[in-house]
């Protein structure tokens, strides 16, 4: 062990040394101070969506908060040791998930992405990507520059990030998709891989975007087309990316007001409960609340990247990468998406957005981070020993 | 170890590179949202508001009419119309498609919609169909998701209480044309009218008043939400003629099925009690829109109902032009009141030999009785001393040939020729040209307007102007205040003469109107008989002294009878016009009879100042028919 000065001021860390209570102090209680304020501001836009009423959305989403912040809690007083062992086992469960989604799933806006599990809905593809980063920290927990170096060695890595990527893309689900292999690529990233290995990748993929355009589904195809050109059929698939600007410019500075915004409250903003639920507090509280909920998204992504950087294990510390990242590609993907700067894609925005699956999965990362916070200084054997 | 601390140093820099990018996006995202909602924040508003507010006009009620006493001459009434706003609509055509599945249309009307949809912003509302049915309503109402865009409202239509018996001094209403649609987008406004004729066409912007509007919230599938802010606007003024309903009603009654024009002033003001004319029209075809069949036989009618015969029909006044030929001659010295001229019963001029009525000879006479005997041979003599341009002035002193300045819409001035008018014209003017000016018969054309302005000044010596409006939203207006009215530029002296005349015409056995003098104890009536010609004689039927009832209805003389009464004290000034009616005495001098009595046994002027002697009490019973 490195004996600088910080270290020395570390209370040293045995095994189990410390109980159920002290764990429980570790949690990094501003993160939930901000998953909690963001859960709160859901709950007024959700409110808002119903036209001032706590039904159907908001009262229902507050009782699944509740119980995903139980989880995630729980979550994070198991040793992340513990949950390091799960994450082969838990990207297997993914991967056979994804595959049974494609066989049982029920369909939702002209795809498969949703499955009923004991009573609740889950969207595997969303588990995926915690399980994916997860996966690919085990991996590479204890490689050395040396091999990280290596193509051969990074190969599997690779490969168990194209798997679910092209099962969730035969779903279909682009944006999701995308979203895995951004994640994986970042937590490659993270551990050493080159990164001009990425920036090939990224020119392979620019050369090959005509060719992957034509191949994609109707529906993407048209998105992209509406992106491009949203005046075009203004009432037909770029209606949603008009009203959705009109709704946030006609916010102005300071909104127009809870429960006052008329896109909002006429109805004139499409799915604005899920996918669009920004746009709600865009137009009612205007720039000046758009930009305290982007400095509360910020905030959780900045203190995932603090979780990973003051981890002291290379598992805890890319896991975290990959969490954060995660979450920040939620946001981006949504927030851009209502701003029409990038194709429309079923991408809701995470802890404000109606849906049950999708916070599901965001508050099980979040439990993860926790648990890699509250153990971010134990030691990893040197050998796995199963 | 140092494997360790070097793969986190590694680490670190490299998560906060990604981080940083992370926050880069983020700064991006934040600078988009300023863009869009505090730099576009207008234009994204007013596109927020465009899209739930929507606001259209509502035309105004327009005014009513009513008589003096406010018995309602043109009214208003409800009806339930279909409109098309196309703003409101996603898909206009659809909406149209679905509209004609449910209410079929005629393809000229789906023309005049198309036509309308084109010429007028999406945010005017566009007349689909007035007068719906209570099918049609409920087929609207029930598929009203399907039809977003189309509004079912209240309109109003013209109702005139008194029917055809007014339909030409209360006018009508149209639809505004393009042009002016064009001009003043109020009148593109659906249920918007526009006086085409009569009070409806003098008073048309009093009553028009000023239009209103609906502001309501519409949700994305065009269904009102709310109303945010309503104005009804400001309905038209009541407009109230000097016409007296009962009496206009009477005077129609009098004619019966006769071709003719009757115009009563009010001798003291020049307002308009009744205004006739003979036949009349249905006035409520014109706000519908007139049946083809209805408007071709209307133009090929003999009798042109639309034709306001009172005002702008041009007619010869015959002998009922000789008190201007009489006032003309005593103000330039042709004749004093005592001057005679000898009638043997015709005229000779060079080669040319005019007759007295019925070839009589009135021996000498003076001018009191040859207005009295309506001598033409006098009058021949009296216009050849006068010369044509004196008698032209004094016709224009008596509101004859000129423009009056009245608010009767469509008024035709008439003539009374002047040598300068001949000349203009081409026309050699000889000394038979004045002769037969003298009776009121070549050029002379006037208008049973201004023959009844004529006999108004004649009775009151005051330069009254025939007018239809009285009050304008309550408000008297100047013209019919009494006592305002300047006196009329003639010697008094020579009026008296005049009267006179006119007095013996009516209360003289003589006289050619004794047949119809006044019943009424207590009050006589003056007036002139006039019977004249509209076809030229041929020397055959002249030396046969020809009988006019034999000729087709067509060729039969005018005829005419102007009247004042109380003589004393007038008050009621009337002329009576029946088309091809044969002899004024006849046809005319009765309707007038009846017409006076009328009007002096309910005195509808003397509500405001009551006649000076009025009839005893009781007053007998008024005839309701006597025209035959």
């Amino acid at each position: 062990m490195n004996n600088d000065a910080s270290l020395a001021l570390r209370r040293p860390f045995r095994e189990r040394s410390f109980g159920l209570a002290r764990k429980f102090m570790r949690v990094n209680w501003l993160f939930v101070l901000c998953v909690c304020l963001l859960a709160g501001v859901g709950y007024a836009a959700l409110y808002s969506a119903a036209g001032g009423s706590p039904q159907p959305y908001a009262q229902s989403q507050l009782i699944r908060f509740c119980g995903a912040l139980v989880l995630m809690l729980g979550i994070a007083m198991v040793d992340i040791r513990f949950i390091a062992k799960l994450s082969w086992p838990a990207w297997v469960l993914g991967v056979l998930l994804l595959i049974a989604v494609m066989k049982f799933g029920h369909v939702g806006l002209g795809a498969k992405r949703w499955m009923t599990v004991g009573g609740i809905e889950i969207q595997p593809s969303e588990l995926m990507k915690l399980f994916l980063a997860m996966a690919l920290g085990s991996y590479f927990k204890r490689a050395t520059p040396e091999q990280t170096g290596n193509f051969l060695f990074v190969l599997p890595a690779i490969l168990a990030t194209l798997v679910p990527m092209a099962l969730i893309l035969k779903e279909p689900n682009l944006g999701t998709a995308i979203i895995t292999g951004a994640v994986g690529a970042t937590v490659m990233l993270g551990a050493g891989v080159r990164w001009w290995w990425f920036a090939l990748l990224v020119v392979v993929v620019a050369l090959c975007a005509p060719i992957i355009y034509h191949h994609l589904h109707a529906y993407q195809k048209a998105r992209i087309d509406i992106f491009l050109n949203p005046g075009a059929d203004p009432l037909g698939a770029g209606y949603n990316i008009i009203q959705s600007k009109i709704a946030l410019g006609s916010g102005g500075f300071f909104g127009q007001g809870f429960l006052h915004g008329t896109q909002n409250q006429l109805n004139f903003l499409p799915e604005k409960q899920t996918d669009f639920v920004f746009t709600i507090i865009a137009e009612e509280f205007g720039f000046f609340g758009s930009v305290a909920v982007l400095a509360l998204l910020m905030c959780i992504v900045a203190l995932g990247y603090y979780t990973a950087l003051s981890c002291n294990h290379v598992y805890g510390r890319l896991v975290a990468l990959g969490i954060a990242t995660n979450f920040f590609l939620y946001c981006f993907v949504n927030l851009s998406m209502v701003m029409g700067l990038i194709p429309v894609g079923g991408v809701p925005l995470p802890l404000i957005s109606y849906g049950g699956s999708a916070l599901t999965a965001v508050m099980l990362g979040f439990g993860v981070l926790m648990s890699i916070h509250v153990h971010r200084d134990v030691e990893f054997p040197e050998r796995e020993d199963f | 170890m140092r494997r360790q601390a070097k793969n986190r140093t590694g680490f670190t820099r490299r998560a906060l590179l990604i981080g940083t990018g992370q926050a880069a996006v983020f700064a991006a995202i934040t600078t988009r949202l300023y863009h869009l909602q505090v730099s576009q924040h207008g234009k994204y508003d007013l596109m927020a508001k465009q899209n739930s507010i929507s606001e259209r006009l509502v035309a105004p009620e327009r005014g009513i009419i009513t008589d003096r006493f406010g018995a309602v001459l043109a009214g208003n009434q409800q009806h339930w119309n279909a409109l098309f706003v196309k703003d409101m609509a996603p898909e206009p055509d659809v909406v149209l498609e679905n509209f004609y599945r449910l209410i079929p249309l005629s393809d000229d009307e789906k023309a005049r919609i198309q036509q309308d949809l084109a010429a007028h912003p999406g945010y005017i509302p566009v007349m689909l169909k007035d007068w719906l049915d209570w099918p049609d309503m409920a087929a609207i109402e029930v598929n009203t998701p399907n039809l977003p865009g189309v509004i079912v409202q209240a309109g109003s239509s013209r109702t005139y209480p008194l029917d055809r018996a007014a339909a030409h001094a209360v006018g009508y209403v149209g639809r505004p044309d393009q042009k002016e649609a064009a001009q003043n987008s109020v009148l593109a406004l659906p249920g918007m009218r526009v006086g085409r004729t009569g009070a409806e066409d003098a008073n048309d912007l009093s009553l028009r008043g000023a239009p209103g509007f609906v502001q309501t919230e519409t949700n994305v599938r065009g269904e009102v939400m709310r109303v945010v802010a309503q104005d009804n606007g400001t309905p038209g003024d009541t407009v109230a003629l000097g016409l007296d309903a009962g009496l206009q009603q009477f005077a129609v009654q009098s004619f019966a099925d006769q071709t003719g024009a009757a115009v009563m002033l009010d001798a003291t003001t020049g307002e308009i009690l009744a205004m006739v004319s003979t036949p009349s029209f249905d006035p409520t075809l014109f706000d519908k829109g007139v049946p083809n069949d209805i408007w071709n036989g209307w133009m090929n009618d003999p009798r042109h109902p639309l034709l306001n015969k009172a005002t702008a029909g041009l007619f010869a006044p015959g002998s009922t032009f000789k008190p201007s030929v009489a006032l003309a001659a005593l103000k330039c010295g042709a004749l004093t009141p005592d001057s005679t001229h000898t009638c043997p019963g015709f005229l000779k001029l060079g080669d040319h030999t005019f007759w007295c009525d019925n070839h009589d000879a009135h021996g000498t006479i003076n001018v009191v009785t040859a207005l009295q005997v309506s001598c033409d041979v006098f009058f021949y003599k009296t216009a050849l001393d006068t010369g044509i341009d004196n008698i032209a002035a004094m016709a224009a002193k008596m509101g004859q040939g000129v423009d009056l300045g009245s608010d009767v819409p469509h008024v035709q001035t008439g003539l009374v020729p002047t040598l300068e008018w001949a000349k203009k014209h081409g026309i050699y003017w000889v000394k038979g040209n004045t002769v037969v000016e003298g009776i009121g018969q070549g050029y002379v054309q006037l208008t049973p307007m201004a023959q009844a302005t004529m006999i108004a000044r004649v009775a009151s010596g005051l330069a009254v102007t025939p007018h239809l409006t009285r009050r304008v939203g309550g408000v008297l207006q100047p013209s019919s205040v009494p006592g305002t009215i300047p006196a009329l530029d003639v010697d008094d002296q020579h009026l008296a003469v005049v009267r006179q005349g006119l007095f013996e015409v009516v209360n003289t056995p003589n006289g050619t109107g004794y047949g119809s003098r006044l019943t009424i104890p207590g009050v006589q009536m003056a007036g002139k008989t006039g019977t004249a010609q509209v076809h030229n004689n041929t020397a055959a039927e002249k030396a046969r002294n020809f009988n006019d009832m034999t000729m087709a209805w067509a060729q039969r003389p005018n005829a005419w009878f102007v009247a004042y009464a109380p003589a004393d004290a007038p008050r009621y000034a009337l002329a009576v016009m029946v088309e091809h009616g044969n002899f004024g005495a006849q046809t005319a001098a009765p309707i007038a009879h009846d017409l006076m009595t009328y009007a002096l046994l309910n005195d509808p002027a003397g509500r405001d100042k009551p006649l000076a002697n009025p009839p005893p009490e009781p007053p007998p019973t008024v005839p309701q028919d006597n025209s035959a």
